[in-house]
């Protein structure tokens, strides 16, 4: 408070002395109350102290309103809606996290799937190999019993076949014979001579 | 009554409007008392009404409330810190004190309250007071250390020490008068320059037209004083903030 009176001391009397000349006749038509005469206005000590008190009072209870009043309202609307968006901002890390979860679960489910998939087609494919592997060996089984059976067809008919040729050969050459030597040759010879010539 | 509309220093006179003595004092309720509990009474209707819904979405007014209390918080954490904060309301309470008041004065007519020094030299001593007795009340003698910066050679420390002490001693009054000259001149310029129009209009024709110049400067100049009124108040609270820092952390 010492700055207070050193302050009064040194600005009022400095106020007075510069203002006072000039203050008085501006003054004097303007119908203002005899106490603010002779002072430039916001220099003339009379209306201090009535401006110090009112000052004081209003300032006071305006402090008071505000302290009361007014900070905890607004800094309670501040925190509220911090504490809200925070929460809001947790609930939405949340859900994401949930979020991510689920895709993850999704594709380890994906790989999953596939990984059956490939197995099951492998299978498959196995599975069709083996069978066309039996049913080629089968066939080629029958197959193989075909060809043997026609060979063994085509040989007894070449048989059959070779024993004609013999008798037709016996045939030719009595019929040659008797032509040629006009005489008949015993069959037995025939067929000897027929048979060494084949040989 | 002409030549009291042009003369600029009228809007400054004290009127009684209750008078009141006690004890000799002149406590009367003037025109200035009226405009203190006017501005007052704004701020706290205002600041109480934008508010009273709570809104978790805020309204365009309830964004203005919340505006100030958080420009003045930033203000305030940023100048004193965390601990600082417990300085809130009273910094809070300068600041919408001298803007409003501010602009109330801007209104034709009005009184304005911060353009008498003593009002704002009380603001001021309030101030510094506060500054000094939490200081001492905080740090005992250690506030004195506000006085003796670190790392000064030896034999210049009672220079510096004189240097400081003068400084801290200046603060009021350069807190007060920063404000009281701001307000005064900013409305003696508005009101020459508003009496030019008014004192030109009166030639006739002529005259009429060549008010359009100071005029249009009157226009310009309210608007330079709506900045003015808060560039004050933002001035008038953080140098509150930074005083208060030095009551907080009196070794610099």
């Amino acid at each position: 408070m010492f700055v207070t009176s050193a302050f009064a001391q040194e600005s009022a009397p400095s106020a007075d002395t510069s203002h006072a000349t000039t203050g008085g006749d501006t003054h004097s038509g303007t119908g203002v109350p005899a106490e603010a005469h002779g002072a430039f206005p916001p220099f003339d000590p009379a209306t201090f102290p009535s401006q110090l008190l009112w000052l004081a009072i209003t300032f006071g209870l305006f402090y008071l309103f505000l302290k009361r009043v007014v900070v905890p309202r607004v800094g309670g609307i501040i925190d509220v809606r911090n504490d809200r968006i925070s929460q809001d901002l947790d609930q939405a890390s949340k859900l994401k996290g949930e979020a991510d979860a689920a895709v993850a679960a999704y594709e380890q489910e994906l790989a999953e799937a596939k990984k059956n998939a490939n197995s099951i087609g492998q299978q498959a494919a196995d599975a069709a190999k083996a069978e066309a592997e039996t049913a080629r060996k089968k066939i080629e089984a029958a197959l193989d019993e075909k060809l043997g059976e026609a060979e063994a067809r085509i040989s007894s008919i070449k048989a059959n076949a070779m024993k004609e040729v013999g008798s037709i050969a016996e045939d030719t050459a009595s019929a040659i014979v008797e032509a040629l030597v006009g005489g008949k040759a015993s069959k037995a010879e025939i067929a000897a001579a027929v048979k060494s010539v084949a040989r | 009554m002409a030549a009291d509309k042009v003369d600029p220093i009228h809007q400054f006179h004290i009127i009684k409007l209750v008078p009141i003595n006690i004890g000799g004092y002149d406590l009367s309720f003037t025109n200035s008392a009226l405009f203190m509990v006017a501005t007052v009474v704004v701020a706290a209707a205002f600041l109480f009404l934008t508010t009273s819904s709570r809104s978790l979405i805020p309204g365009r007014l309830q964004s203005v409330s919340e505006m100030a209390y958080e420009f003045v918080g930033n203000m305030l954490r940023d100048a004193a810190g965390t601990q600082g904060m417990k300085f809130f309301p009273f910094v809070f309470s300068l600041f919408m004190f001298v803007l409003v008041a501010n602009l109330l004065g801007l209104f034709p007519y009005f009184f304005t309250v911060t353009s008498h020094i003593i009002v704002t030299f009380g603001l001021a001593a309030l101030v510094i007071g506060t500054v000094v007795v939490y200081g001492f009340m905080k740090h005992g003698l250690g506030f004195l250390k506000l006085f003796v910066p670190h790392g000064v050679p030896v034999f210049l420390l009672p220079l510096v020490v004189l240097i400081e002490i003068i400084s801290f001693v200046s603060r009021p009054v350069s807190l007060s008068v920063r404000l009281f000259a701001n307000m005064l001149a900013g409305h003696i310029t508005l009101k020459v320059f508003s009496g030019f129009v008014v004192s030109l209009s009166a030639l006739g024709a002529v005259g009429v037209a060549g008010s359009v110049l100071p005029l249009a400067m009157a226009v310009a100049l309210t608007a330079l004083e709506l900045l003015v009124a808060f560039l004050q108040a933002y001035v008038f609270a953080v140098l509150t903030c930074m005083y208060l820092n030095d009551a907080l952390h009196p070794g610099h």
